[in-house]
């Protein structure tokens, strides 16, 4: 069965006793079918098979900058966006690929991005860091840690603002709560009732600064000096992430009120590729999560008991995930690169157009 | 004389002055424990303790804010940005407090801290983490601004960036960090705003620092092989204070000038520097003159393109064969 894989996803790597999930009959996970179920489970299996396969594409020089890997996170990703109405937004920071595969971008411009191809999502532009899609209502992909906070504000701003009854959901790691702008952001959405929901994905480290050592007090409960309400909860059983995100996103879109949720969870690679992880943390801290909680595994598991996924499917996921980032593969190399000449457009709206919309010179070039 | 990596260079002066001064503190994210996001202060917290090598969280205008008030009471920080990048989360520190706070007492407070990190494009880390900085520090009075091209002036300058009473900001580059050169002995430091003549001639003057200093010594030596070209290349280490003096002697003897510079175009350290040269040397010039810098966008992150997006030999070339 799985053949080059790092994280086992076939029947046969059931190690622990599955025990049925007890958020299963949660009204958000009570509704689900059988094929939405396998469709959620496909998610987490598509995500990482991606990912894997870009490590060795990394390794071999051909993705340049840097590349932080989701492993492990995959039920924040998927459970969060597969709750996503069509008036809901979400927005994250640099690691961003399950995100970007959870909301439903085509995972081969996501590899020619990487590849810094002109096919890319963001033309070769963006890299990495910098995936978006605002057709799926993904508004990134954000590089500055802390950066995309207000962003999320915004977009709920926006929300409220046009009469909608939607919600932002704006992703941030346990580190990046101590920005400021974060704070600022979380006074804005209290003060003014914005349906934005800011997500802590706590996988525990900030590089190589565990929370112990970079936060004071708990994160979640940082909601509570703005009168926000919070929520705290398990990241590796996505039928828990969707049952609390379900709640708080129905109270966002209903009452307008934003709320901190705060999910645990665990990143297995170095932050990003290039950590070498030798220093800040056990190996056997990260074998045990992986052993106990990986997600992957947990909702197999859950689903097996459930008769909802058989040996046979589980297969199959796994194969069509691993036939499909090759094919992402495929297509980013046959892919061309931008130009010189692309490095100048997408930098204003009006030197993209036909025709300029205001006078006066608006690049400098040296000859 | 030893050899030194530009990154051990600067840790050489870092420990250095730690040793001399007990108000030296070293602070920034994964400086202690993690040993530098770009390994400058590898090994430094087993040699000098949490004390004085302090992991911070990420709060960038918390931290340098701090640094630059514990500076008002005499401690000397060191604060690393790990990317310059990530200075405009803490601009208004810098710009409003650091660069202010002498001026607006009437000379009562004194500001000694040193801020430093790499600031260059080059490593596809795209438009948010590719920021150079140095016009726009450099723009605001009070700040001085240093960019050291090789390790021996990296350890030099940042010996007298430490010791400096005013706002230090303090621009490395990642793709220097591993560059090798040797390095005097000994508590040898540079005095700011005395530029370098990295290498004389008589032809073309070339005023440049950081990192393009490399290009256009690959540059001149290309053309004095294939036309024999013989270019002056001023190397400025410091960009404020700015040793005018230098570049107007050097522009007296070549009546040429190109400034090559890893910086868009508009309100650059170039068009300063033509500004200057037109205003008080305007009779010895021969020719426009000329910039080769970054094309004027976002740093791009395709990788290849980038490569073309930022100045390299072959653009320094073309720029020189523009005014020969
Ligand atoms: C303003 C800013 N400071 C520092 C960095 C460098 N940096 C990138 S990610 C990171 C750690 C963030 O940790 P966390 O918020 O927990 O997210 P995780 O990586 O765990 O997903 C740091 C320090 C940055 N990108 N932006
Ligand atoms: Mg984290």
């Amino acid at each position: 069965m799985s053949k080059k894989s790092t994280e086992p996803t076939g029947a046969a790597a059931v190690s622990q006793s599955p025990a049925a999930s007890v958020h299963a009959n949660a009204p958000a996970n009570a509704k689900l079918s059988a094929e939405q179920r396998i469709e959620l489970y496909r998610k987490m299996v598509r995500i990482r098979r991606f990912e894997e396969r870009c490590l060795p594409v990394y390794n071999s020089g051909k993705i340049g900058g840097f590349l932080h890997l989701y492993i492990g996170q995959e039920a924040v990703a998927v459970g969060a966006c597969s709750l996503m109405g069509k008036d809901d937004h979400v927005i994250t920071a640099y690691r961003d690929h399950g995100h970007a595969i959870a909301v439903g971008m085509d995972t081969k411009p996501l590899m020619a991005e990487l590849y810094g191809k002109i096919t890319g999502c963001s033309k070769g532009k963006g890299g990495s860091m910098h995936y978006f899609a605002p057709d799926l209502n993904y508004w990134g992909g954000h590089g500055i840690v802390g950066g995309q906070i207000p962003l999320g504000t915004g977009l709920a701003y926006a929300v409220k603002h046009q009469g909608k009854k939607g919600a932002a959901m704006a992703f941030m790691g346990d580190g990046a709560v101590n920005q400021g702008a974060v704070h600022e952001a979380y006074n804005l959405a209290a003060l003014w009732d914005l349906p934005v929901l800011f997500v802590i994905e706590n996988n525990g480290y900030s590089m190589g600064t565990s929370q112990e050592r970079s936060s004071a007090g708990e994160l979640g409960k940082r909601a509570e000096a703005y009168d926000m309400k919070f929520y705290i909860c398990g990241g590796h059983d996505i039928y828990e992430v969707r049952a609390t995100l379900d709640a708080a996103l129905t109270r966002a879109r209903e009452e307008s009120k934003p709320a901190v949720v705060e999910i645990d969870t665990y990143r297995y690679r170095g932050h990003s590729v290039a950590d070498p992880d030798k220093t800040y943390r056990d190996r056997a801290e990260i074998e045990d999560y992986r052993k106990t909680k990986d997600p992957i595994q947990v909702f197999q598991n859950q689903l097996v008991l459930e008769k909802v996924l058989t040996p046979a499917l589980i297969e199959e996921i796994d194969a069509a995930a691993r036939a499909e980032s090759e094919r992402a593969v495929e297509f980013a190399e046959a892919s061309p690169f931008p130009t010189v000449d692309d490095i100048q457009k997408d930098v204003y709206w009006e030197t993209d157009q036909p025709k300029r919309t205001s006078e006066g010179r608006i690049f400098f070039n040296q000859p | 004389m030893p050899v030194l990596t530009y990154r051990e260079a600067i840790r050489a002066a870092l420990s250095e002055e730690i040793e001399r001064d007990p108000n030296v503190v070293i602070m920034g994210e994964e400086v202690a424990q993690f040993s530098g996001a770009s390994q400058v202060t590898a090994g430094m917290l087993d040699k000098y303790g949490p004390k004085l090598i302090v992991d911070t969280p990420i709060s960038e205008a918390g931290f340098i804010g701090m640094g630059i008030g514990a500076s008002m009471l005499g401690i000397r920080p060191v604060m690393e940005l790990m990317f310059w990048s990530f200075y405009s989360v803490a601009f208004d520190q810098i710009v409003n407090n650091a660069a202010n706070v002498r001026y607006m007492s009437g000379g009562q407070i004194a500001c000694p801290i040193v801020i430093r990190g790499p600031a260059n494009g080059g490593t596809n880390v795209g438009a948010t983490h590719s920021h150079t900085v140095e016009n726009i520090l450099a723009h605001h009075p009070g700040l001085k601004v240093v960019v050291p091209s090789n390790a021996a002036d990296a350890k030099a300058l940042m010996k007298t960036a430490i010791r400096d009473n005013d706002p230090v900001m303090f621009l490395e580059n990642t793709i220097l960090y591993g560059e090798k050169g040797e390095v005097p002995e000994g508590d040898i430091t540079l005095p700011f705003g005395r530029a370098a003549i990295a290498r004389a001639g008589k032809d073309l003057t070339i005023v440049t620092y950081g990192r393009c200093v490399l290009h256009s010594l690959a540059a001149a030596e290309t053309l004095r092989a294939s036309k024999g070209f013989d270019i002056e290349i001023i190397d400025l280490r410091t960009i404020r204070p700015l040793d005018v003096d230098t570049i107007l002697r050097s522009v007296a003897k070549t009546h040429r000038l190109l400034i090559v510079e890893e910086q868009r175009p508009y309100c650059s350290i170039g068009s300063h520097i033509a500004a200057i040269v037109q205003e008080e040397a305007f009779d010895e010039l021969d020719a426009p003159i000329l910039r080769v810098g970054t094309i004027d966008a976002p740093s791009i992150y395709s990788p290849p393109v980038e490569k073309q997006q930022i100045p390299n030999v072959d653009r320094v070339i073309a720029g020189i064969l523009r005014l020969l």
